[in-house]
């Protein structure tokens, strides 16, 4: 498995990790293209059944990104966030996916550094464990 | 006017659907007055080789409870489909998986082993196991293959109509009935069922949540008149089809979730995690104590057991991994 990309599905926040993936960019900072970004307007919007969905269609690794505690434009979004995170991680660990696939980070707006070292570490993480189950079973 | 040929099949389930269809009690004489039951496995003696010397699309209505488990239960998707104008997945297990689908925790090895080597009561020295075909005396003899995965009736030929429930209750049974033979029918697809969530239909008085603790059936009595989620105890309510008239709500327990998940919906469980984390003690909190949510939420003892009781093998994972 020399040459395996994994491919990370990013959901984050418009507010505070989206912005700061934004700066890594304008900052270009160079970091692994493997995560692609899909914004949501809060990390609190994303429901369980994205994160089962990605997956299902066979993503290595899914990151949710958020606020970091207290500082969530809708009050409460990342509170609710992280609940579904460990109760996600809790039911992937039951179906026999590895809790490493799935990433909870608060990253403000102002870290583009830390998106960047994320980035970087769930790909050597994601590597070490392999490519998704999942995406094994489909082409079957 | 001539009468309607209906059919029933059991796959993979329990029985309890075939049995459910006699809980409209009399009013089944109606049915038989208007249609020929030509197959129905717990009360008639109908052989394979009947159905398969009918003519393609001769049976109006077939019912098809059970989910897929082995080539037997395939084999007569494929030939009732084949013979039936219309097929209807009826019950939870052509539904959803229900039950049978949460042995996609295992595979065919595990229950194998654990079937015929690993019970208590097993002495199997030889390590006997079901095989396919055999040689006696008289000559080979086959048996229908066991599958790796529970399938939903869906996943193995095109479904016309579903009917949820574990058993469907007697009013949504009637009612298919009649549509069926009135010919009344919603869009191709459809469950024939209510679309709102069992809350809706929920007579118990229910306030803004906050679960402080969550509690499993045995270790609280519950209050008959408040929200069972106000109380601590998960009730798949929210994220349950409603059409069941609150059965289980009625006798004091909660909602386990056999109706399967509302339209637009596409994974029961996911839609339940998402509640129960709106709800998990969250209001007034300012600090965010990453090891208070996970002590409450351990108190979940079998999180693929109380999120996809019923709905495994149509969620979106479907399976265990086993490496």
């Amino acid at each position: 498995m020399e040459d395996f990309e994994p491919k990370i599905i990013a959901f984050l926040c418009k507010w505070c990790t989206y912005a700061g993936a934004d700066l890594a960019g304008v900052s270009r900072l160079k970091f692994s293209p493997n995560a692609v970004p899909i914004r949501v307007m809060c990390s609190g919007r994303v429901d369980p059944s994205f994160v089962l969905d990605a997956f299902a269609k066979g993503a290595d690794g899914v990151l949710v990104g958020g606020c970091h505690p207290g500082d969530c434009h809708y009050a409460q979004g990342n509170y609710k966030t992280l609940r579904r995170v460990k109760l996600l991680k809790m039911l992937l660990k039951d179906m026999g996916l590895e809790e490493e696939r799935l990433r909870l980070e608060w990253i403000s707006a102002s870290e583009g550094n830390k998106f960047r070292e994320v980035v970087n570490d769930m790909v050597i993480k994601i590597k070490e464990i392999g490519p998704s189950p999942l995406k094994k079973e489909e082409s079957k | 006017m001539s009468k309607a040929n209906i059919a029933f099949y059991w796959a993979a389930s329990c029985g309890g659907c075939e049995i459910a269809v006699l809980d409209i009690n009399e009013k089944i004489l109606d049915i038989i007055e208007k249609a020929n039951i030509l197959m129905w496995p717990v009360a008639m003696d109908t052989k394979y080789e009947d159905l398969k010397k009918m003519k393609d699309k001769s049976i109006d209505v077939c019912f098809f409870n059970g989910a897929i488990r082995t080539s037997e239960n395939e084999e007569l998707a494929h030939l009732l489909r084949k013979k039936s104008k219309i097929l209807v997945a009826f019950g939870s297990c052509a539904h959803e998986g229900c039950i049978p689908a949460l042995a996609n925790l295992f595979n065919k090895k595990l229950i194998f082993d654990r079937a015929y080597q690993e019970t208590e009561t097993t002495v199997n020295k030889e390590n006997t196991l079901p095989m396919t075909s055999f040689d006696v005396k008289e000559g080979e003899i086959h048996i229908p293959e066991f599958y790796d995965t529970v399938k939903t009736l869906d996943q193995v030929v095109e479904v016309d109509y579903y009917l949820p429930g574990c058993p469907p209750t007697p009013n949504i049974v009637e009612d298919a009935f009649n549509k069926f033979l009135t010919g009344d029918l919603p869009p191709k697809g459809a469950v024939l069922a209510p679309v709102k969530a069992l809350c809706d239909e929920c007579p118990r008085k229910k306030k803004d949540k906050t679960i402080e603790t969550i509690y499993r059936v045995y270790e609280k009595e519950a209050d008959p008149e408040k929200c069972f989620l106000d109380q601590g105890i998960i009730c798949m309510g929210p994220a349950t089809r409603s059409g069941c008239g609150h059965q289980c709500i009625k006798g004091n327990m909660p909602c386990t979730g056999c109706f399967g998940k509302t339209p637009e919906v596409n994974d029961q469980g996911a839609k339940m995690i998402s509640a129960l984390a709106s709800v998990l003690a969250v209001e007034n909190e300012i600090e965010l104590d990453e090891k208070k949510v996970e002590e409450l939420i351990s108190k979940i003892k079998d999180p693929v057991g109380t999120f996809y009781r019923y709905s495994l093998a149509s969620s979106f994972i479907k399976r265990k991994v086993i490496k």
